[in-house]
């Protein structure tokens, strides 16, 4: 356990040349300064690979999914020569008591130094009994397993902030994994999946310079910087107000802005527009699609993925909700004018008869 | 889960439709509270045979000042339109505002490039620094302000600055300037009925009955 991350590439048949591409890589792909690549380099070689332990609670394995199909750097290469990955109940062969006896050892073995990735909401209600492994409620787990660990990666939006789990009426009492473990320093590596180069992207950061800056909801500033409208290719088009108004209209054809059909671009931080997916091919918009604003919190409650930013969010009958407001108003008018009516009325009553009052008698006690 | 996006969420939703509510049942109000209003009967005989013809030609002939106050007025009544188009622009031009109107109307247009609107949007903007200026140092405009002056004015200023800060984002991130614009729009629809911004709407009506009044005297309007 005590080799280092270089130690790892040579064991494996990389020469060192290869270790400082990766680094130089994973540098260009974190937006770092070349600078950065020489630190990672010098930092990775002496850095020993250090036990990850991967849990997976309410989730839908998407996020694993999607993190297998990382290009650069791969799983295989992170998993081979950057870290020791101890568990990971969907990868692993072992299964049963074995693998959690396994789990236990290595978290035993690196305990308050371990990299812990989550994975998936937390059940909360019914003392936690939606979700349990191995005789223990998840919520137990990452309790038990958060002690132990040097940070926490949350990854997906179910983790980070709750997910399609925690989505109205949230009937199992989810959350993410910021409210049960407020003690360890957390990463939110957000997305409906996340973008398999910013979950492995992350990993590496971490190991060569520790906690990445993070915005206000704990994702790092890296991959989460800037909005997905900011650096869509589509946005000279909305500047030019060419929309699409239907999914096959001649808008949608000439991959005009999407704005109008839903698009959450312009409220989503990702790195979709710039990474992209499947080694850089495509992501939802290019393909025609607007974005979900899968990596923002309660993405699922927003009023609808089709109505667009700045339509109402509420489901109300506008028509007699408005209706019923003008005919309260028109009553209220009618009242208020009928009042004033009767106090000119009134007014004019008793101006005429001030008028046609004989005038008092005047000096009648002065002789 | 407290997010930051809950106050934009918040000015989507409950604060839109408050507002909503609250601008139409003011407007209805007034409108109605107005046009029932008891007028004295004109007892004076007719000079013209169709007087509401007098009254709405009267909406359009003091769209522009007489020639007597022109000379004094003029460039004021040329900013005063100025910030009244761009406003206009901003308004019934930016796709998203569109998109809300058609949202709870139906009604439906093309929009503008955004060139164009945050153009008129700093023109507006500019405008009503001017007409704030004029109102301040005016000897006689200054006398006859209130509070209703100065915090319409504010309100309509405001979802203008933060509509242009949101575009642009400066000052913060666009979700939460997009929030407080929202919000500050919404306030301004609430305050509407209640204050001299009815104008938009009760314009016509005072100029209308206005007209028709002095046109059945033989007045000219």
């Amino acid at each position: 356990m005590d080799e280092t991350i270089l130690d790892a590439f040579r064991k494996n048949g990389l020469s060192r040349r290869a270790f400082l591409k990766f680094c130089a890589a994973t540098a260009s792909l974190l937006a770092l300064p070349p600078a950065a690549a020489a630190a990672m380099a010098e930092k990775l070689a002496t850095t020993l690979r250090p036990t990850v332990i991967y849990l997976s609670y309410q989730e839908c394995t998407g996020c694993l999914e999607s993190m297998t199909r990382s290009f650069s750097p791969t799983i295989e290469h992170l998993m081979f020569n950057n870290i020791s990955l101890a568990f990971n109940d969907t990868l692993q062969a072992a299964a049963g008591e074995a693998a959690e006896a396994a789990r236990k050892e290595a978290m035993r073995k690196a305990w308050g130094k371990y990299i812990l990735i989550v994975d998936g909401a937390v059940p909360m209600g019914a003392g936690g009994a939606y979700c349990v492994a191995a005789g223990q409620s998840a919520v137990d787990d990452l309790r038990h397993a958060a002690q132990g660990a040097a940070a926490i990666i949350a990854v997906g939006t179910c983790a980070a902030f709750g997910g399609v789990p925690y989505a109205a009426p949230n009937p199992t009492g989810a959350v993410p994994v910021s409210e049960v473990v407020r003690d360890r320093p957390i990463i939110n590596v957000s997305g409906c999946p996340p973008i398999p180069e910013v979950m492995t992207g992350v990993v590496v950061y971490y190991l060569s310079f520790g906690m990445p800056a993070l915005d206000r909801q704990g994702r790092p500033l890296t991959f989460y910087g800037n909005t997905i409208h900011d650096r869509c290719y589509r946005r000279p088009f909305y500047d030019e107000g060419r929309f699409a108004h239907t999914f096959d209209d001649e808008g949608a054809r000439n991959g005009w802005c999407l704005y109008e059909l839903g698009c959450k671009g312009p409220v989503t931080y990702n790195a979709c527009a710039t990474l992209k997916w499947n080694q850089g091919t495509s992501f939802p918009i290019q393909s025609g699609h607007g974005c979900l604003g899968c990596s923002e919190p309660d993405f699922w409650d927003k009023g609808g993925f089709y109505r667009p930013l700045p339509a109402a969010t509420g489901h109300w009958p506008r028509g007699e909700v408005l209706g019923g407001a003008a005919l309260g108003g028109a009553v209220v008018g009618v009242g208020a004018a009928a009042l004033a009516r009767s106090r000119q009325q009134a007014a004019a009553a008793k101006s005429a008869k001030e008028v046609n009052s004989p005038p008092p008698k005047e000096d009648s006690h002065e002789h | 889960m407290s997010t930051e996006t809950d106050l934009l969420d918040f000015a989507r939703g409950p604060a839109l439709e408050a507002a909503l509510i609250i601008l139409v049942f003011g407007m209805f109000w007034r409108l109605v509270g107005v046009l029932v209003l008891r007028r004295p009967r004109d007892l004076s005989e007719p000079r013209v045979r169709h007087a509401w013809l007098g009254g709405i030609r009267t909406i359009f002939t003091r769209m522009w000042p007489r020639r007597e106050f022109r000379p004094r007025i003029l460039h004021w009544e040329a900013v005063s339109y100025v910030f009244h188009f761009s406003l206009a622009l901003v308004i019934l031009g930016l796709l998203p505002h569109i998109l809300l109107i058609r949202d709870i109307t139906g009604l439906s247009w093309p929009g503008l490039p955004t060139g164009v609107i945050t153009f008129a949007a700093g023109v507006a903007l500019i405008s009503l620094l001017a007409l704030l200026a004029h109102r301040a140092t005016h000897p006689v405009l200054r006398q006859i302000s209130n509070f209703d002056d100065y915090f319409s004015w504010l309100l309509v200023f405001t979802p203008l600055l933060t509509g242009l800060m949101a575009y642009y984002h400066l000052g913060g991130r666009y979700e939460d300037l997009l929030a407080v614009h929202m919000l500050s729009a919404e306030l301004l629809l609430a305050w509407l009925p209640f204050s001299k911004l009815a104008h938009t709407v009760l314009f016509l009506f005072s100029r209308g009955v206005t007209g028709t009044i002095y046109s059945r005297r033989g007045a000219q309007t």
